[in-house]
């Protein structure tokens, strides 16, 4: 069990920066997800971690020992990989005990660790066969069976699930997080996806081009995200953002109105002055269908998913807003419809994107 | 595929046309298996018969079949004529232990230019392939003036020239750019995962290299072992070069045995037929490790 310190960390390929000073303290035993858009460096930062990069700038400790020079193998780290990386000419039990294997474990050792993993994976059944016999679901064990035998302070893991169906997904997901909560150890998972990095994070570390926008709970991020990068990349579907204009602000909120708009009262942290261009945003899932709302425009999509209903409507400018309904709303596509946010869930934005 | 999805009547007939195909298939290859052994039956064919006959049955297809005065008098010949058992010897043990020194050399070199980084590698490895466009009678004299002068410890302590041993036939060829290259591609194809996951579980450089990587090369080290043999096995200018001794001399150079004096085509027959044993027994050998290997490490095509 260990913690895991980044002190300036950058990592440069030649001369493009792909990690651009990266602090961030992870505790013991906390499941940490980096999330963030393809090629923002998630995988880097984790292989920096790993050993497997080099580290261009900045200090990487594993509990209380910098580990910059440290080769892979001296970390006390597991990895799974995107691809599994199961070694093909090896049973799926010589696979599991490889790394003890490795380090001289005697035969017991190893047999009662395996069948432990084996136990906690629920693959007894698949010990003797080989990576080739197995499906993706299974190969995904069999690389975190490798990974928990060994007992390591900080496992890491690079998309381990983005290979498998949806539904499979679902399961792993779950299995995960009970692995977590069963060995208390510290864990450091990669995605894109940010429904994973909702569901199973303690923390999530939101990357974007190389750099840290928001670190933060899920519901952190979800609720107070520090701009629009965070806002627009967490929640599903995904932010509605409008250009306002403030119109004053009083104790604590604003009173902005658009062209497309009528004027919305929204909660403000710090202070806006008036006239002052900001970007509203509105979670699909925070509005909701009024005779009166301040939000005016037309159906363009419907999506009934039964127990929501997903619409899209444009709004006089052109821009087409969505929104989340709860229940199976009766609209017809063309409708003219009129939209009310819940007005302590807004979130306004200056003109560099910060959170106001 | 479309065939046997529509109708009835058009599944009959689809294995049929596979039945077709196949029957074609395996035409061609027995044609081409049969342009390629028919000097190797024409060859073990003429080592039985005399001269005479040997001669005016290539006017027929006779040739290919042991018909006449058949008989083994030939390799009786042969022995007497050459020490036919010290040159395969020879040639067994000088090709065997540059075959295994150079795939261990090699697939060591090919895993440090791939997998590990360096300084200098990139540089080393403009120089490695560069030498492939060197032909071995460019450097033979310079070689030969070198291994000449070479100290060597043996049997009666330390000595000066490698002339007339085998080491001089051996050290030369153990490490070849072709042999190195083939390596390198191979493993450049090899899953980088595997051997990061394997550096993560705690493996050190040498272990990744025993456990991971030469167990999955298993087709490249039998085609490396093959180019190798082949091309040891088939030496000809070195060891006529730098052998004047019988005690070390190899089967293509013990050829000349024969066609010395009174030429004996029979008894080049024959002794071509000797010296082509162990090549044979090599191929079978080969071939199934070859398939052992490719259905254990499931690397597939
Ligand atoms: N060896 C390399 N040389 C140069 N640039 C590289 C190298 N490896 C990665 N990069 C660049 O670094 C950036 C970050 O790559 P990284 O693999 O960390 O992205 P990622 O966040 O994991 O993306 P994904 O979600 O697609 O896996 C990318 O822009 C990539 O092009
Ligand atoms: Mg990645």
């Amino acid at each position: 069990m260990a913690s895991v310190t980044l002190k300036g960390i950058k990592k440069s390929y030649g001369v493009t920066e792909v990690i651009k000073g990266v602090d961030l303290t992870i505790a013991d035993g906390e499941f940490t997800v980096f999330v963030g858009p393809s090629g923002c460096g998630k995988s880097t930062l984790l292989r920096m971690i790993a050993g497997l990069e080099d580290i261009s700038a900045g200090t990487l400790s594993i509990g209380e020992q910098v580990v910059n020079d440290l080769p892979p193998k001296d970390r006390r780290i597991a990895m799974v990989f995107q691809s599994y990386a199961i070694f093909p000419h090896m049973t799926v039990r010589e696979n599991v005990a490889f790394g003890l294997t490795i380090a001289g474990a005697p035969k017991e050792e190893k047999d009662a660790k395996v069948a432990e993993a084996a136990r906690i994976l629920q693959m007894e059944h698949l010990l003797d066969r080989r990576p080739s016999q197995l499906s993706g679901g299974q190969r995904q064990r069999v690389a975190i069976g490798r990974a928990i035998v060994r007992k390591p302070a900080v496992f890491l893991f690079d998309e381990p699930l983005s290979n498998l169906d949806a539904a499979l997904r679902v399961d792993m997901r779950m299995e995960l997080s009970k692995l977590h909560a069963d060995l208390k150890a510290t864990m450091i998972y990669v995605t894109h996806d940010q429904v994973e990095a909702m569901t199973l994070a303690d923390k999530i570390v939101v990357l974007n081009a190389g750099i840290v926008q928001q670190v933060g709970s899920p519901l952190e991020l979800y609720h107070q995200p520090a701009n629009l990068f965070v806002a627009g990349f967490i929640g599903s579907p995904k932010m509605n953002f409008i250009e306002v204009t403030a119109a004053r602000s009083e104790d604590g909120r604003a009173i902005v109105s658009a062209t497309d708009t009528g004027p919305i009262s929204a909660p403000v942290r710090t202070s806006v002055s008036a006239g002052q261009k900001l970007t509203l945003g509105i979670r699909p899932h925070h509005l909701a269908l009024t005779a009166d709302g301040p939000i005016a425009g037309n159906v363009r999509l419907i999506e009934r998913l039964g127990h929501e209903t997903i619409i899209s409507a444009a709004l006089p400018s052109g821009y087409e807003i969505v929104a989340a309904l709860a229940g199976d709303v009766g609209l017809t596509l063309g409708q003219p419809v009129r939209l009310a946010p819940e007005t302590s869930e807004l979130h306004l934005f200056d003109a560099s994107g910060v959170a106001v | 595929m479309s065939a046997q999805v529509s109708s009835n009547a058009s599944t009959s007939r689809a294995p049929d046309n596979h039945g077709l195909r196949l029957a074609v298939r395996y035409l061609v290859l027995v044609l081409i298996a049969i342009i390629f052994i028919f000097p190797l039956i024409f060859m073990i064919m003429s080592s039985l018969k005399p001269d005479g006959q040997l001669l005016s049955d290539t006017r027929s297809l006779a040739a290919f079949l042991p018909v006449g005065d058949i008989s083994f008098d030939n390799y009786v010949d042969a022995f007497k004529r050459a020490p036919v058992l010290l040159f395969v010897t020879n040639s067994v043990i000088v090709t065997g232990v540059t075959v295994v020194l150079s795939l261990v050399v090699c697939s060591i070199a090919g895993f440090a230019f791939v997998f590990i980084d360096w300084r200098g590698r990139e540089l080393m490895l403009t120089l490695l392939l560069a030498t492939l466009i060197v032909p071995f009678e460019t450097i033979a004299i310079p070689l030969l003036l070198i291994a000449s002068k070479l100290p060597w410890i043996g049997a009666e302590g330390l000595t000066f020239g490698w002339l007339n041993s085998y080491q001089v036939q051996i050290v030369p060829f153990v490490v070849d750019g072709l042999t190195v290259y083939l390596f390198i591609q191979y493993f450049k194809d090899l899953p980088g995962e595997l051997i990061e996951a394997a550096r993560v579980e705690g493996a050190t450089w040498w272990q990744v290299y025993r456990r991971i990587v030469m167990p999955l090369a298993g087709p490249v080290v039998a085609t490396a072992a093959i180019l190798k043999f082949l091309a040891m096995y088939n030496q000809y200018l070195w060891p006529l070069m730098v052998v004047q001794e019988e005690t070390y001399r190899p089967v293509m150079v013990g050829l000349q045995y024969f066609f010395q004096l009174n030429r004996a085509w029979g008894e080049i027959m024959a002794y071509l037929s000797l010296i082509t044993v162990p090549v044979l027994a090599f191929y079978l050998v080969l071939q199934r490790a070859f398939i052992a290997s490719i259905a254990s490490t499931g690397v597939k095509g």
